[in-house]
C-alpha cells in the first residue's frame, strides 16, 4: 500500500505558500456567480448541465485569492496565553482562519482550566489525536474548544511521545472521558489521571492501536478473531 | 469505595455489589437500544444506581478507511455513519473539504443543499419521534411519522436515486441538478406539514401517560450539558440557545429566518418539545428556500483531482443530532492524512449515565430514545 505518509507537518516556521498558489479556487476563473436577482422567479430548474457555467457573464471575483495554509498568529488571545504561561506556549498559528496553539504537555491541565474559566472556552467539542511516526514526539493530542460567549473556536495541541503520559482533562470537562478512551484505544496514548482508561470501541483484549500509521489497514488481531469469532481473519 | 463515577471496575471480579444490588445487562440485541448498544445497569431494586455503556459493536474503522481513500472516494462512506440522516453527514464532509481546498459551492448549490438538509432534519426527527414514542408505549405516532418520512425519502429518491445513503452532494457543489418538480414536491410536503406536527402533538403533548413517562426524567441542567459536551436538541432543551446554523452559518442558512427553540428543564419532555418545534422551523426554512432558488452552476471550480494544500481544518455543522464536526488534515496529497469525525450521537450518549442515575429501569428506554442516538455514528 502506498500509505507511507510523507511527513509534511504544517507548522508556522515553514509556511507552505507555494502550494497555496495552486489551490484550484485560485485559478482565476470565478468559482461562483452571485445569487440571481430577487426579481427572477423561482427558476423551474433550468436544464443546464453541471459545471458548464457561462463564465463571461459573471463579474470577476475579488482579486486576492484566499490564502490557505498556516499563518503565524500573534493576537491578543495569544499574548494573554503567553503572559500567563510564558514558554509553555510553544507555537501559535492560524490555518484556514482557525486559531491553533501548541502548548507544553506538562501544563496541559492548567492551560485547559485557564481556557475554560479565564478565556471562556467552556465547551470542549472534540478531543482527538494525530500520529506523525517520523517525528521525535510522534503524537499530537488535539483539543477543539468552543466559547459560547465569544462564538469562537480554539484548538490546543500537545506533542507527546509513545512512552509519555498526557495529563487527562477529564476532570475539567466530563466529556473528555470517552474521547480520551477513544484516543487510547486508537493510538495508545496514555492519559495521566483518567479514572477508567480502557478501550471503548474495540474489544478489551484487542492487540494494537489501529489509527497509528504503522498499523496497516489490512492488519487484524488474528488471534482475537480466531478465538472469539471462530474464523480465520478475512484478509 | 471505588470512584463514584465508575459504576463497574474494569475487571468484573473487582466489582463489589451491595447486598440488594444486582447487575442487569441490556442489549446489544434489544429493540429499544436503537441498534447494538449494550448497557450494563447496576440496580438497587428497580432503581438504577449506575450504568455503563458498552459500544463498538458496529465499529468499522471509518477514520482509518478515510486515510486510504481519496477525498472524493471517501464521501460515500460518511453516509453510513448516521444512516437516518445521510444528507447531513454528506454536507458536513463536503463543506469541510471545500474549506480545506479554499473552494466554495455556488449559490444555487448552497440553497439546494440547505433544502435537502432541512428535509433530512425533518425525516430524522420524524424517525426519532416514531421510535421514541414506540419505546415508551405509544404505537400510533410511528405509523404517522413513517408515512410523512416516506414522502421525504421519495423526494430524495427522485433527486439522486437513493433513499437512505444518498451521497447527494459532491465536493464543490451538487451531484445532480435539481429535478424539475423539486420545489413543487417540497412545497407539497411542507405546506400541510405543520398541521401534521399538530396532529402528532395532539397524540402526545398532553397525553397523561406520555407526560408521566417523560416529565422530570433524565434531567440535564445547562451547566451539566455543557460539561458533558452535549449538542443539538439535547443542549438546547437544557436552555442553552445555541445552534451552529445561527452561530456560524454555513450553506445558505444566513439567508433565512428561523427561531432556535429551547427548553427550560432539560428533561425528556423538553427535548421532545424542542424537536417538535425544530421540525416546524425546518419546514419554514424549506418554504423560504424554495421561494427563490438562484439560477447558475451547481458545481464550483474544484478540479478533478483534489489536492488540498497542506494544513488542517475543523468544520462543524448542526446535524439533526447535534454538532457534527470534521477535523481533516491534509499533507498535500490526494488522500487525507487524518480525518476525525466528531459524532454528536457518541458524545450525547456520554451523558446517559448522568441522566439515568436515580431513575427506574423503565426509564432507560425513555432516556436512550430521547438522546436520539444512531449506533452507526456512535461506533463509526
Amino acid at each position: 500500500m502506498a500509505n507511507d505518509p510523507e511527513e509534511k507537518q504544517p507548522s508556522a516556521s515553514s509556511p507552505t505558500e507555494p502550494s497555496a498558489a495552486k489551490t484550484p479556487a485560485a485559478g482565476g476563473e470565478p468559482a461562483s456567480k452571485p445569487p440571481a436577482p430577487p426579481a427572477a422567479k423561482p427558476p423551474v430548474a433550468p436544464g443546464a448541465p453541471a459545471a458548464k457555467p457561462p463564465a463571461a457573464a459573471a463579474p470577476p471575483r475579488p482579486p486576492a485569492p484566499p490564502k490557505e495554509g498556516p499563518v503565524p498568529l500573534d493576537n491578543d488571545l495569544v499574548k494573554r496565553y503567553k503572559e500567563k504561561f510564558g514558554p509553555a506556549i510553544l507555537e501559535a498559528w492560524t490555518d484556514r482562519k482557525q486559531a491553533i496553539l501548541v502548548v507544553a504537555r506538562e501544563l496541559l491541565a492548567e492551560i485547559a482550566i485557564y481556557s475554560r474559566d479565564g478565556e471562556k472556552f467552556d465547551w470542549l467539542s472534540d478531543l482527538t489525536a494525530v500520529d506523525w511516526p517520523k517525528r521525535e514526539k510522534r503524537f499530537d493530542v488535539v483539543l477543539n474548544m468552543y466559547s459560547f460567549e465569544k462564538n469562537e473556536r480554539l484548538r490546543l495541541k500537545v506533542q507527546t511521545a509513545a512512552d509519555e503520559r498526557v495529563p487527562s482533562v477529564q476532570g475539567i470537562w466530563s466529556t473528555a472521558n470517552w474521547m480520551e478512551r477513544e484516543v487510547y484505544d486508537m493510538f495508545g496514548v496514555i492519559f495521566e489521571g483518567h479514572p477508567d482508561l480502557k478501550r471503548i470501541l474495540l474489544p478489551d483484549e484487542w492487540q494494537g492501536h489501529p489509527l497509528r500509521k504503522d498499523y496497516d489497514i489490512l492488519t487484524q488481531d488474528t488471534a482475537w478473531v480466531r478465538e472469539n469469532l471462530g474464523i480465520e481473519s478475512g484478509q | 469505595m471505588p470512584d463514584e463515577r465508575i459504576p463497574f471496575a474494569t475487571h468484573a471480579d473487582q466489582t463489589v455489589l451491595g447486598a440488594d444490588e444486582i447487575v442487569l445487562n441490556m442489549g446489544p440485541q434489544h429493540p429499544s437500544t436503537h441498534g447494538v448498544l449494550r448497557v450494563k445497569l447496576r440496580l438497587d431494586g428497580e432503581k438504577v444506581i449506575g450504568s455503563e455503556c458498552v459500544i463498538g459493536y458496529l465499529h468499522r474503522g471509518v477514520e482509518k478507511i478515510a486515510e486510504h481513500r481519496t477525498y472524493t472516494q471517501f464521501a460515500p462512506y460518511v453516509d453510513r455513519m448516521d444512516y437516518v440522516a445521510a444528507v447531513s453527514n454528506g454536507l458536513g464532509y463536503c463543506e469541510a473539504v471545500e474549506k480545506l481546498l479554499g473552494a466554495e459551492a455556488p449559490p444555487r448549490a448552497r440553497v439546494i443543499r440547505t433544502i435537502l438538509t432541512e428535509m433530512q432534519r425533518i425525516a430524522s426527527h420524524l424517525f426519532w419521534l416514531g421510535t421514541h414514542a414506540l419505546d415508551i408505549g405509544a404505537l400510533t405516532p410511528l405509523f404517522y411519522c413513517l408515512r410523512e418520512r416516506e414522502e421525504i425519502l421519495k423526494i430524495f429518491e427522485k433527486y439522486c436515486g437513493a433513499r437512505l445513503t444518498t451521497h447527494a452532494f459532491r465536493i464543490g457543489g451538487l451531484q445532480y441538478e435539481a429535478y424539475d418538480e423539486l420545489e413543487k414536491d417540497v412545497e407539497r410536503f411542507c405546506t400541510p406539514f405543520d398541521k401534521r406536527v399538530d396532529e402528532y402533538e395532539s397524540l402526545l403533548t398532553e397525553n397523561r401517560i406520555w407526560v408521566g413517562r417523560t416529565k422530570g426524567i433524565g434531567i440535564l441542567t445547562a451547566k451539566e450539558a455543557i460539561d458533558y459536551g452535549a449538542s443539538g436538541p439535547v443542549l438546547r432543551a437544557s436552555g442553552v440557545k445555541w445552534d451552529i446554523r445561527k452561530a456560524m452559518p454555513y450553506a445558505a442558512y444566513d439567508q433565512y429566518k428561523f427561531e432556535i427553540p429551547t427548553g427550560k428543564n432539560g428533561d425528556t419532555y423538553d427535548r421532545y418539545i424542542v424537536r417538535m418545534e425544530e421540525m416546524r422551523q425546518s419546514r419554514l426554512i424549506c418554504l423560504q428556500a424554495i421561494e427563490n432558488i438562484p439560477a447558475g452552476p451547481i458545481m464550483g471550480k474544484v478540479g478533478k483531482v483534489l489536492k488540498p494544500p497542506p494544513g488542517e481544518v475543523y468544520h462543524a455543522i448542526e446535524a439533526p443530532k447535534g454538532e457534527l464536526g470534521y477535523y481533516i488534515i491534509s499533507d498535500g496529497t490526494t488522500q487525507p492524512y487524518r480525518v476525525r469525525i466528531r459524532p454528536p450521537s457518541l458524545i450525547n450518549l456520554e451523558a446517559f449515565d448522568k441522566m439515568i442515575r436515580g431513575h427506574l429501569v423503565a426509564d432507560v428506554v425513555a432516556i436512550i430514545g430521547t438522546l436520539d442516538i444512531v449506533l452507526g455514528e456512535v461506533d463509526r
